[in-house]
C-alpha cells in the first residue's frame, strides 16, 4: 500500500471515529474513553516492554502516582487539573527514576517480580494514607472538572475528544521516537544487549531513559483519569491493572503501535460486547495469553521489520 | 519478651508454610529457569480441594482426626500434583525451545486462568473450613502459651521438607533432577529423560504447594480465591532470599521471611505487614541477587 493511500484511509478512519459520539449513547462513548485511556497506557508500557524488552508488571504504580499528584494538588491548591499534566509526568518520571535506577540491570524475570513488588508497595502505601495526603482506602474525591478555553468538560463526549487528541498526540510522538536514533538503540539492546553494548550503546542509560519516559507518560494518563472520574482510590491501581496493560501490549503485538491500539480495543472493548460472560472475562484472558505464547508469540499485529528504501532504489535502477 | 516469643513462634509457623511453597518455585526455577507464576494458584487449588474433600467425604468423622487429615493430605497432594503435571504439559512444554520470556508470559496467563477457574467454580466469596478438626489445645512451654496447631504446622512442614531434601540428595531420581538442573544437555547425554524429570518436578513442587494450601486452610480456617497471590509472592521472595534454585535455601529463606514479617508486623507497623516482604525482596535483589545460600553466580545478561 502506498503512503498516499494509507494517509487517506487513516483520515477516513479518524473522521468516522471523531463522529462516533454523535451516534452512540453516553455509555458506549464511555467505553470508547476507556479504550482510549488503556491505549495510551499500553503505548507508554510498549516503550518499556515492547521496545526495550523490560518486563514491567507494575506500571499501575506510575499511573497511580500521576493520578494522585493531580488529585492532591487540585483538591488542596485548586490548580486546574489539566495544567498539572507536566507536573504529573514529572512526579511519575522522577519516581520511576529513583526506583528503577538500582534494579534496571536485573534480568527479565527478576525485573518482572521486582516491579510487581513495587506496584504492591505503592498500593499498600496509598491504602495506608502515606504522608496523610492520599486519603487512605477511600481515596480522594471532589477533583474539579477540567476546562479548556472556558468550556468545562463534563460529558463523556467532551472527554472523548480530549482523550482522542491525547491519543493521537501519543501515537505521533511515539512513532517519531520509534524511528529515531533512540528507538533504534532500544530495539538493538532488546535483541542483543551484549552486541549493543559492544557497539557503544550505553544500555543501562537507554533502558533507564525508556523506563522513565514510559512511566512519565503513564503519569499523564493518570491525570486525565483523575480529571475524568473526579474521584480516585487505590482500587483503581491494583496488580490486575498492571496485568491488563501488560496483556494489551503482549497480545496486541509488542513493539507495534497499531498492535497495541488493537490490543486495547479488543481487551477493553470486547468484554463490553459480551457482558453476560463478564465473570469469565479474566479466564478467557489467561487462556488467551497461554495460547498466544504457544501459537503466535509476537502478538496479533507484530511490528513490521524495519525497511529502508535501499532495495527499491536498486530495483528502480535495474528497470531503468 | 512474651510478645517477642509469641511472634517468633507465629513467624516460624507461617514461615514454614512459605518455605513449603517456595520449594515449588525453586525446584522449577532450578530445572527450567522459569518463574512458575501459576504455582501460587496450585496452592489455592490445594486449599479449595481440601475443603471440598473434607466436607464431601467427611473423612475426619469416619477415620478420626489424625488418619482423616493424613488421608486428606495425600489426596490433595495427589490431585494438585496431577494439576501441576497438566499445567506443564499444556502451558510450558510447548515453549521449551522458545525465548524464556514467552514462558514467563505463559506462566502469567496460566496463573490468571487457574485463579479464575477456582473463582468460577467456588464463587468469589471466602469459604470457611470446618473449625472442629484440629485440636485447640494450647501448650504451656517455658512460661508461654503456644497453640498446638502452630507447632504441628511447623513440624509437618519440616518433615515434608526433610523428606524432599533426602529424596533429592539420596535417590537415583533425585540425582537425575540435580543433574538436569545443572546442565540439561549433558544430563540428556547421560541417558536422563529430561522431560520426565521436568514432569516430576512439576508434580513434586505443586504437591508440596497443595499441602501448604491445605495447611493454611486448616490453620487459618478460611480460604479465598485470591489467597495464592499474596502467599505466592512471599514464597517466591523466600526462594530468592535463600538463593533461587537451591532447596535448603528455600527452606531457610521461607522461615526467615516468616519471622521477619511477624516481627515487622508486631514492632514496626501491622498495616505495612505485606509491604515488608516486598521490601525484603527488592533489597535482596539489589544487594545480593544470589540470595543467602546461593552458590551460583547470577548470569551477566
Amino acid at each position: 500500500m502506498s503512503i498516499h493511500r494509507k494517509n487517506v484511509l487513516g483520515a477516513v478512519f479518524l473522521a468516522i471515529l471523531g463522529l462516533l459520539p454523535l451516534f452512540l449513547n453516553s455509555y458506549w462513548v464511555d467505553v470508547l474513553n476507556s479504550i482510549g485511556i488503556y491505549a495510551i497506557l499500553g503505548l507508554s508500557l510498549n516503550l518499556i516492554v515492547g521496545h526495550s524488552g523490560l518486563f514491567n508488571l507494575g506500571h499501575a504504580a506510575f499511573y497511580a502516582v500521576g493520578a494522585y499528584t493531580a488529585a492532591i494538588l487540585n483538591t488542596h491548591f485548586h490548580i486546574p487539573v489539566l495544567w498539572l499534566l507536566p507536573l504529573c509526568a514529572l512526579t511519575a518520571g522522577l519516581f520511576a527514576l529513583v526506583i528503577a535506577r538500582p534494579i534496571i540491570h536485573l534480568r527479565g524475570d527478576y525485573l518482572c517480580i521486582v516491579t510487581i513488588g513495587i506496584g504492591e508497595i505503592v498500593r499498600i502505601a496509598l491504602i495506608n494514607n502515606i504522608f496523610g495526603i492520599t486519603g487512605g482506602a477511600n481515596g480522594i474525591f471532589g477533583i474539579s472538572r477540567p476546562s479548556i478555553l472556558g468550556l468545562t468538560l463534563r460529558t463523556p463526549t467532551h472527554f472523548f475528544y480530549l482523550i482522542l487528541v491525547f491519543t493521537l498526540l501519543t501515537i505521533f510522538l511515539f512513532h517519531l521516537l520509534e524511528y529515531s536514533r533512540f528507538g533504534r538503540a532500544l530495539n538493538f539492546l532488546r535483541e542483543d544487549a551484549v552486541a549493543a553494548e559492544g557497539s557503544g550503546i550505553n544500555t543501562a542509560h537507554y533502558k533507564l531513559a525508556a523506563f522513565v519516559l514510559g512511566a512519565a507518560w503513564a503519569g499523564m494518563v493518570g491525570n486525565i483519569y483523575a480529571a475524568k472520574m473526579t474521584i480516585i482510590s487505590p482500587e483503581s491501581f491494583t496488580f490486575w491493572e498492571s496485568v491488563l496493560m501488560f496483556a494489551i501490549v503482549i497480545l496486541g503485538g509488542s513493539g507495534s503501535i497499531f498492535g497495541v491500539l488493537l490490543g486495547a480495543a479488543l481487551i477493553v472493548g470486547l468484554p463490553e460486547l459480551f457482558r453476560e460472560f463478564a465473570s469469565a472475562r479474566m479466564l478467557v484472558f489467561g487462556a488467551a495469553m497461554v495460547a498466544m505464547m504457544i501459537f503466535r508469540t509476537q502478538g496479533i499485529l507484530p511490528p513490521r521489520p524495519r525497511s529502508y528504501d535501499l532495495f527499491e532504489t536498486v530495483e528502480g535502477e535495474r528497470k531503468a | 519478651m512474651e510478645q517477642f516469643f509469641q511472634q517468633l513462634t507465629n513467624g516460624l509457623a507461617v514461615g514454614s508454610i512459605y518455605a513449603l511453597i517456595a520449594l515449588g518455585y525453586t525446584m522449577v526455577y532450578g530445572v527450567l529457569k522459569l518463574i512458575n507464576f501459576a504455582h501460587s494458584d496450585l496452592f489455592t487449588l490445594g486449599a479449595y480441594l481440601g475443603l471440598t474433600l473434607l466436607t464431601s467425604m467427611s473423612l475426619t468423622d469416619r477415620l478420626g482426626p489424625v488418619w482423616g487429615v493424613l488421608i486428606l493430605a495425600v489426596m490433595v497432594m495427589g490431585f494438585v500434583a496431577l494439576a501441576g503435571a497438566l499445567l506443564d504439559r499444556v502451558a510450558y512444554r510447548p515453549l521449551r525451545e522458545s525465548p524464556r520470556l514467552s514462558a514467563v508470559v505463559s506462566a502469567l496467563g496460566a496463573s490468571i486462568f487457574l485463579q479464575n477457574t477456582v473463582m468460577l467454580i467456588y464463587g468469589a466469596r471466602l469459604l470457611v473450613y470446618p473449625s472442629n478438626i484440629l485440636p485447640k489445645t494450647v501448650l504451656h512451654l517455658f512460661g508461654l502459651d503456644i497453640p498446638l496447631v502452630r507447632i504441628l504446622v511447623l513440624c509437618v512442614s519440616l518433615i515434608m521438607m526433610t523428606g524432599l531434601y533426602l529424596f533429592i540428595q539420596k535417590t537415583r531420581i533425585g540425582t537425575a533432577i540435580r543433574a538436569a538442573a545443572i546442565d540439561q544437555g549433558a544430563a540428556r547425554l547421560m541417558g536422563i529423560d529430561v522431560n520426565r524429570v521436568i514432569l516430576l518436578v512439576f508434580m513434586l513442587g505443586p504437591s508440596l504447594g497443595g499441602a501448604a494450601g491445605l495447611m493454611v486452610g486448616l490453620y487459618y480456617g478460611q480460604v479465598n480465591f485470591t489467597m495464592g497471590w499474596g502467599y505466592g509472592l512471599k514464597a517466591f521472595t523466600a526462594a530468592i532470599l535463600g538463593g533461587i534454585g537451591n532447596i535448603p535455601g528455600a527452606m531457610v529463606g521461607g522461615i526467615l521471611l516468616g519471622v521477619i514479617e511477624a516481627m515487622g508486623a508486631a514492632y514496626l507497623s501491622f498495616a505495612w505487614k505485606d509491604a515488608i516482604a516486598f521490601l525484603v525482596l527488592i533489597l535482596i535483589l539489589i544487594v545480593r541477587p544470589t540470595g543467602l545460600l546461593g552458590e551460583r553466580v547470577a548470569e551477566k545478561v
